[in-house]
């Protein structure tokens, strides 16, 4: 294979035309497959800038950046001779980056701020809805059947007060129109003007909304404002916005709100506006576990059983899945197929729902098990601390087990029979033969298996959500947090069931087991591949 | 060569974008359209209201011109994709909910307040109550519920009892597996019990004279030990059972083995389905104080960020307090109005018993401190029920966990 002799980034495995200059003029037809091609590019080119497109009008610009950059990517990629190696690994790359890097590098910008109930927008949203909030209506004013009236861009509001027809717009306050036409208490047409149709409001609504006609040259009087286009009433703002010193001022007693390190307006003596929006708060939701003394017991006791839980699940289920594959891999089992089948079968179901049902199962007073199995016996399955934990596990072995006798059985076919033979020969045991051969055979191949095991049990959210809730719930701890909560769905109570939402906590602590697992991984994987070489 | 190659993919490009761009202008319609009548707004919806909530979407059409979809939301889904959603920009532009997520839309900012004006007092004060916050009120009250108890005719014929204990007492009479059905789960149900707790004295937050809720705790003290030891008989006595989920109570119920259960509107379908002849009944207090159930207003609101906040004011605030929407809105869906003209014309026994259990109700708190509340009090009236926690103890924890909670946020 020729390597290129210039600086060319990646080898083609293809050979390598012979450098330029006569390489633009090769002969080139445009066949089938290139229409295809240019089609199918096209349509990714037609959705990346649809995306651009919108990604500009809400302002995402870390979305805008990374679009502009794939799609270049993309098109270097397909109508570039040099990147036949890149035609294959892009879409790969595209898709890694969208769903693996983007999920965790915002997860990640996410887990530095305090985004959560009270601060899930951007500040010109906050003081867009504090303004809103806090302009009232004047007391005992009446409501105006009003008019919307428009010359050119202006808009105005007419509305009819004690006989007077009165006509105002934002920068001219309410005044009286003597030649207007008044119908039943509305003003209909004022010469000069324009009367606003259904259509035409329905297509300039933001700017009616916003539009606020002082009732007379003193602001104190409040402004005319309507929501429907139909009615007015008078309002005043009580809170109004300063642009220049980015404040809050409180118009009927002077207070002023400014700005926190927490993102609210907040005033001298504590009192809080909200919404807030989202701001930075660096490290402070790594430490909430530890440094919240609310938090720090539960948490020190359901991390020592996430790590039991995982460990135990695994161990479990692999035990019962190497004894089953070692009896059903003997030949003198009749009906080995059968069995074998029936054995995926709690690995076929989803596992959510095989949860929700056991659920049912182990109820203590209508469960299959207690009325049906064991006679109308009142065991707490669910309900007892330890009893749950045991529970837990048994559900977790039996959606389990099948996956581990699905490997074992099929890394027992790569055993050597002469092996096991020579062993039988020099005189081991079953036992002995089984620690000795069958076992260290087994454990090569499935090493790494029993880790990613364990990583996905040290994360099985679903099975503890839908069995237990988490429960039985500590008695009396300040979050809603039980004996067989696991860190993630202890992370899910915390940041989403005990009071206000708070997704800065939940992905820093979701970074944090990332982490964790990623470590333990980590540490497996390295001794697994010592076992390999033995 | 090549740099045509590249000018025919930009090209196309181009074009496909062209014709995706129209496509969506024809689907997303409404505000850059030319006309009033292609104006489209949106509004989630539970998939029980889908039905109810189509005569009234069809008749404001036939009157505006204005075009309603109703996209359909699991219950559960609507408030926090609400939240989630609006400040994005791809929330809808109204809601129908119950109003206790009130609170939390408005510290999070995403529902606009609308000007009722005099319209306030043509609703059930406890509606309208429902719908402020802050003093200020966001949203239209549209229907009302609340629990009651509900009596199997064929198992007793009459009730006398005067208290929940002699009420016990009637229930035994029958013979039936269970005296009384409340519907508990492993979190327990706070909220089919609250006409009981109510009954002690122990509301779960301080009322102003207005019905509006403070952020103060009431269910502590005294009152609120009274009430857990009255749970722990009644969990010793087996009248109450965290097994007996909703599932297993309305099953129970509909199998004839209780002549009484604590319910909601919720639950008469499946009883007249079955065939039950009931009587809707107010709940008995047990601590001697009124039984005050919990009442839900459902109401309709509008989006902070809705691009239509004209034509959606015209719709919930100018056209659904109208008597005719609200007895368009009786008629399909049969829950008691919230409106007093219409809820005047109802002539339904059933309807008419909730309103008399509800009628010393109180609103569901819809402070944001209330989402601090419902997860605890659950779990430890679970436990104070099954024994796991001596009462008082539980409560006392109970209410410093509230307490704390409600600091923190």
């Amino acid at each position: 294979m020729a390597l290129p002799t210039s600086t060319a980034p990646a080898p083609s495995p293809l050979p390598d035309p012979p450098p330029a200059p006569a390489r633009a003029e090769r002969g080139r037809t445009l066949g089938v497959g290139f229409f295809v091609k240019l089609i199918l590019v096209g349509l990714a080119d037609a959705l990346g800038l649809y995306g651009m497109l919108t990604a500009w009008a809400i302002g995402q610009w870390a979305i805008l950046i990374s679009l502009v950059v794939i799609l270049a990517l993309v098109n270097w990629a397909y109508f570039s001779r040099r990147a036949v190696a890149a035609k294959y690994l892009v879409p790969g790359l595209v898709f890694l980056f969208v769903y693996q890097i983007f999920v965790i590098g915002f997860t990640g910008y996410v887990a530095f701020t305090n985004y959560g109930d009270g601060h899930n927008s951007t500040k010109q949203d906050a003081i867009a809805q504090i303004s809103e909030q806090n302009e009232v209506r004047v007391d005992g004013s009446p409501t105006y059947p009003l008019t919307v009236l428009s010359r050119g861009d202006q808009l105005a509001f007419a509305i009819v007060d004690d006989g007077a027809a009165l006509l105002g717009t934002s920068g001219q306050p309410l005044d009286e129109v003597r030649n207007a036409t008044v119908d039943d208490g509305r003003v209909t047409a004022s010469p000069g003007w324009e009367t606003l149709t259904f259509a035409d409001i329905a297509q300039r609504q933001d700017e009616i909304v916003a539009l606020r006609v002082p009732m007379s040259d003193d602001p104190a009087d409040g402004s005319l404002r309507t929501q429907d286009a139909s009615t007015g009433f008078i309002a005043v703002p009580v809170l109004q916005y300063d642009e220049a010193t980015d404040t809050f001022v409180d118009t009927t007693d002077g207070t002023v709100y400014r700005v926190s390190d927490t993102g609210n307006f907040v005033s001298d003596d504590g009192v809080v506006l909200t919404p807030g929006w989202r701001v930075g708060v660096g490290f402070a939701n790594f430490g909430t576990m530890i440094t919240d003394p609310r938090m720090a017991g539960p948490f020190a006791e359901i991390f020592v059983w996430t790590f039991v839980f995982a460990f135990l699940s695994v161990v479990t289920t692999f035990a019962l899945g190497i004894f089953l594959a070692v009896v059903f891999n003997d030949s003198r089992v009749r009906g080995r197929k059968i069995y074998r089948s029936l054995f995926i079968l709690p690995y076929a179901f989803p596992g959510f729902l095989s949860a929700l049902v056991w659920a049912g199962m182990l109820n203590d007073r209508f469960g299959y098990i207690n009325v049906v199995l064991l006679g109308g016996a009142d065991v707490p399955w669910l309900t007892d601390p330890l009893l749950a934990k045991f529970s837990v596990l048994m559900v977790n072995l039996w959606l389990g087990f099948p996956y581990m006798f699905l490997i074992c059985t099929g890394a027992l076919q790569a055993v050597p029979t002469d092996l096991i033979d020579a062993a039988r020969i020099d005189g081991a045991g079953r036992w002995q033969t089984f620690r000795n051969v069958t076992l260290p055979f087994v454990m090569m191949s499935v090493a790494p298996l029993l880790i990613s095991s364990f990583a996905f049990n040290f994360n099985n959210f679903a099975l503890i959500y839908m069995l237990t809730g988490g429960g039985p719930n500590f008695v009396g701890t300040p979050y809603v947090v039980g004996h067989t909560d696991i860190l993630i769905s202890m992370v899910y109570s915390v940041a989403f069931e005990s009071g206000s939402k708070q997704y800065g906590v939940a992905s820093a602590l979701s970074l944090l087991i990332f982490v964790m697992v990623g470590i333990i991984s980590w540490v497996g994987f390295r001794r697994a591949r010592r076992l390999e070489e033995f | 060569m090549r740099r045509s190659i590249m000018m025919i993919g930009v090209v196309s490009a181009a074009l496909t974008l062209a014709a995706c761009a129209g496509a969506g202008e024809d689907t997303s319609g409404g505000n850059g359209g030319d006309g009033g009548a292609d104006e489209k707004l949106t509004l989630w919806v539970d998939p029980n209201r889908v039905v109810e909530m189509q005569p009234l979407v069809d008749a404001y059409q036939e009157k505006s011109g204005v075009e309603i979809e109703l996209v359909e939301k699991a219950v559960d889904d609507i408030g926090p994709d609400f939240v989630a959603q609006v400040p994005t920009g791809e929330g809808p532009d109204m809601i129908i909910s119950a109003h206790d997520g009130l609170g939390e839309w408005v510290k999070n900012g995403v529902v606009a307040p609308i000007e009722l004006g005099d319209k306030v007092e043509d609703f059930a004060p406890v509606a309208s109550a429902a719908m402020a916050y802050d003093g200020k009120y966001y949203g239209v009250p549209l229907a009302l519920e609340n629990v009651a108890l509900v009596r199997n005719n064929a198992l007793l014929s009459e009730t006398n009892a005067t208290t929940f204990d002699e009420l016990i007492a009637e229930g035994k009479t029958a013979n039936t597996e269970f005296p009384v059905l409340i519907q508990q789960g492993e979190q327990s149900d706070p909220y089919h019990m609250y006409p009981l707790q109510t009954s002690f004295g122990a509301p779960v937050f301080e009322q102003n004279a207005d019905g509006s809720y403070t952020s103060e705790l009431a269910m502590g003290g005294e009152a609120g030990h009274a009430w857990a030891k009255y749970l722990a008989k009644l969990g010793a006595e087996g009248v109450l059972d965290i097994a007996v989920d909703g599932a297993v109570a309305g099953q129970a119920f509909g199998d004839g083995k209780s002549p009484y259960i604590i319910t909601g509107p919720w639950g008469i379908p499946g009883m007249q389905e079955a065939g039950i002849d009931f009587t809707v009944l107010p709940v008995p207090s047990a601590g001697g104080e009124p039984a005050q159930p919990f009442v839900g207003v459902s109401g309709i609101f509008i989006s902070a960020k809705s691009k239509s906040p004209v034509v959606a004011n015209d719709f919930v605030v100018n056209y659904l307090t109208t008597e005719e929407a609200q007895d368009l809105l009786y008629e399909s869906s049969k829950r008691s109005p919230a409106l007093l003209a219409s809820a005047e014309k109802v002539d339904d026994p059933v309807i008419a018993g909730f309103n008399a259990a509800g009628a010393a109700g109180a609103p569901m708190p819809a402070i944001p401190e209330m989402s601090a509340v419902w997860g605890f009090w659950g779990t430890t009236e679970a436990q104070i029920i099954d024994g796991q926690v001596d009462p008082i103890e539980g409560w006392d924890a109970l209410v410093k966990n509230i307490q704390d909670a409600i600091d923190e946020g």
